[in-house]
């Protein structure tokens, strides 16, 4: 598959194109080029891990919605095995832009579940673009009580612009699906690890976020409203997007500096899109170590536990009464 | 625009909706529903609601307190807690410059006031929004304060109720904001651990991430006539669906229909309303309600 270069590649992407047609060129044996190429193709991945080492928070947000970003699916069957997709919230319909099902990880039963955007036009359409309605969350819901009531751990996978606006779904209780996920996942007694792999947009990523340990992907983003809502409201122009994403800290690297995330896991090079295989065999580690953690841990002090983190969240300064 | 509108000079336009809007700092107030003229001192008798076509007034949260509570024993839980810049936020304007303007137009601190007190002799404790500051925005204090307010009532074994009014979560706390839903609505876990009861009245406006938090996760959710509740604005929603929105939508009497809510209590009977729910959900006889 052919990378799709973003706006600010424009470098990498000549370069790459330029070594594409001296491999075509290649295929002629009188001449060969072929230390041309591996120059080029050094001086590709140098100028890829120095364009990458300082993108702005607007250019991560463009990595996070890179069209070629592994999604959960994805997820789901290059980390986990017998993986087994259950469907519908057995009150209203199946919503194709949440997933979830069985699956083993390292050869322990386990649930998935993530929010899944589309590849092509006509997926992305039945995913709604990886916007839930309530019977998203619903079928959410239904799977970690699944998992709780057979003592499973819970991988959710976080990568949603945000739940959707309209009008059936604020008929059929958005809001209320999403308060009671929450309220769900904060007392569920099973271990919950949440990984924001993409877009974590707003109550509609939370929803299924509250977890035992949230991991961040390295060029994933995490926020209150999308930087362009925020430029839309607060300085009354979309245009504004990158100073909203740069004042609102969206990044992995700053929310683990404000303690909203657990871990922040490394990217490939030129980000996860380029490698799916090595993105996954890196966050399979990542989740291996924060589940072995858990694990020691009874249901109620893991429960405490996530009591305590959540109560952590927020600052503020207090006068002595 | 019609060529009647074209001719007024856009001077006098501008000043005459600004006239509109300053009065009801005066003697008299027109009703935002009816736009009946009202003296003032009427329409605050009656608790804000209009005596003629009982359109709810939006209420500060003093007031509104001031209202529900009985005026003996009451305690203020949680003013300790004042806000700070952790993103060091700025848009057009400051953060902070934000805040102490809005504290100097409210005369609070943050968003929520939450107070211990008795309904009809029923000790509780409630916490309220307070939308004219940076519209009912939930940041950091807001979500301490609601903690606060569900630990006293955890630890003195008393109901919770919680008044909402807000646009969502405050954006210039950024995530922080966001992770209010998760710590607000956690908190409300461990009252159900001990049957205490939490009832909710979503009062105009309730939208975002207020809404899509602990809002409907009352035992019992009451909303006052006509508030404005739902997840997303009206207005993101035409833009997005690009079709007008039904008749009534989103307003308190759609959510009941829809079966959202419990049901919907006129302010003027709210106090018995709720004084009454809540014994029931004590498990008191009825003579506990006294007043």
């Amino acid at each position: 598959m052919k990378t799709t270069f973003l706006d600010f590649e424009t470098a990498i992407s000549e370069l790459e194109e330029k070594i594409d047609q001296l491999r075509f060129v290649q295929d002629d044996p009188a001449v060969d080029i072929s230390d041309e190429i591996k120059r080029l193709e050094a001086k590709s991945q140098s100028l890829t891990k120095d364009l990458y080492a300082k993108l702005s928070p607007w250019q991560i947000a463009q990595v996070a919605r890179h069209p070629q970003r592994p999604y959960t699916l994805d997820y789901a069957s290059l980390m986990f095995t017998d993986f087994h997709e259950l469907h519908g919230d057995r009150n209203y319909a199946d919503d194709k832009a949440i997933v979830g099902g069985l699956a083993r990880f390292n050869g322990q039963a386990c649930v998935v579940i993530g929010h899944q955007k589309g590849r092509d036009t006509k997926e992305k359409i039945a995913r709604n673009f990886g916007m839930p309605r309530p019977e998203g969350y619903r079928k959410a819901m239904r799977l970690m009580k699944l998992a709780e009531k057979f003592a499973l751990p819970v991988f959710t996978f976080v990568d949603t612009p945000g739940a959707y606006p309209g009008i059936g779904a604020e008929e059929r209780g958005q809001s209320e699906a999403i308060g009671h996920s929450i309220y769900l996942m904060s007392e569920l007694k099973t271990p919950i690890i949440s990984t924001i792999i993409g877009e974590g947009g707003s109550g509609g990523a939370l929803a299924i976020a509250v977890a035992d340990r949230v991991l961040m992907l390295q060029y994933s983003t995490y926020s209150v409203i999308s930087p362009e809502g925020c430029a839309s409201i607060l300085w009354k122009s979309a245009e504004k997007a990158a100073d909203a994403a740069e004042t609102m800290g969206i990044t992995a690297a700053r929310l683990k500096s404000l303690e909203l995330v657990d871990k922040v896991v490394d990217e490939p090079i030129g980000g996860a899109h380029r490698d799916h295989r090595a993105m996954a065999a890196t966050l399979k580690r990542a989740l291996a170590d924060a589940l072995r953690e858990l694990e020691a841990l009874s249901p109620s002090e893991l429960v405490e536990q996530r009591y305590q983190k959540l109560m952590s969240y927020g600052r503020y300064k207090e006068k002595a009464a | 625009m019609s060529w009647f509108e074209k001719l007024i000079p856009p001077r006098i336009k501008r000043g005459d909706s600004s006239r509109s809007k300053s009065i009801p700092e005066g003697l008299w107030s027109k009703c935002e529903g009816c736009e009946s003229v009202l003296y003032r001192s009427d329409l605050d008798s009656n608790l804000g609601v209009c005596p003629k076509c009982g359109h709810h007034h939006r209420l500060r949260a003093r007031r509104r307190l001031d209202q529900l509570l009985d005026p003996e024993g009451r305690v203020e839980i949680g003013a300790e807690v004042t806000p700070v810049d952790a993103l060091k936020f700025k848009d057009s304007r400051k953060y902070p410059d934000r805040l102490s303007a809005a504290a100097a137009d409210t005369g609070e601190a943050d968003a929520m006031v939450v107070m211990r007190g008795a309904i009809k002799t029923v000790p509780v404790v409630v916490a309220c929004f307070e939308f004219e500051f940076l519209g009912g925005s939930m940041g950091s204090v807001v979500g301490e304060r609601f903690v606060r307010g569900a630990r006293a009532a955890f630890e003195e074994r008393l109901p919770f109720i919680c008044i909402t009014a807000s646009g969502g979560a405050r954006m210039q706390e950024g995530l922080l904001s966001l992770m209010q839903m998760a710590k607000t609505t956690a908190s409300i876990t461990r009252l159900a651990e001990r049957r205490l009861p939490f009832i909710t009245l979503l009062t105009d406006p309730t939208m975002g991430g207020v809404s899509a938090s602990f809002a409907f996760m009352g035992d019992v959710v009451v909303a006052e006539p006509n508030a404005l509740i739902g997840f997303a604005g009206p207005r993101v929603i035409e833009q997005t669906v690009r079709e007008k929105l039904p008749e009534g939508f989103q307003r308190a009497e759609f959510l009941l229909e829809k079966g959202a809510i419990d049901l919907i209590v006129d302010r003027r009977e709210l106090r018995d309303r709720l004084a009454v729910l809540l014994a029931m959900l004590n498990r008191q006889p009825a003579d506990v309600v006294v007043g």
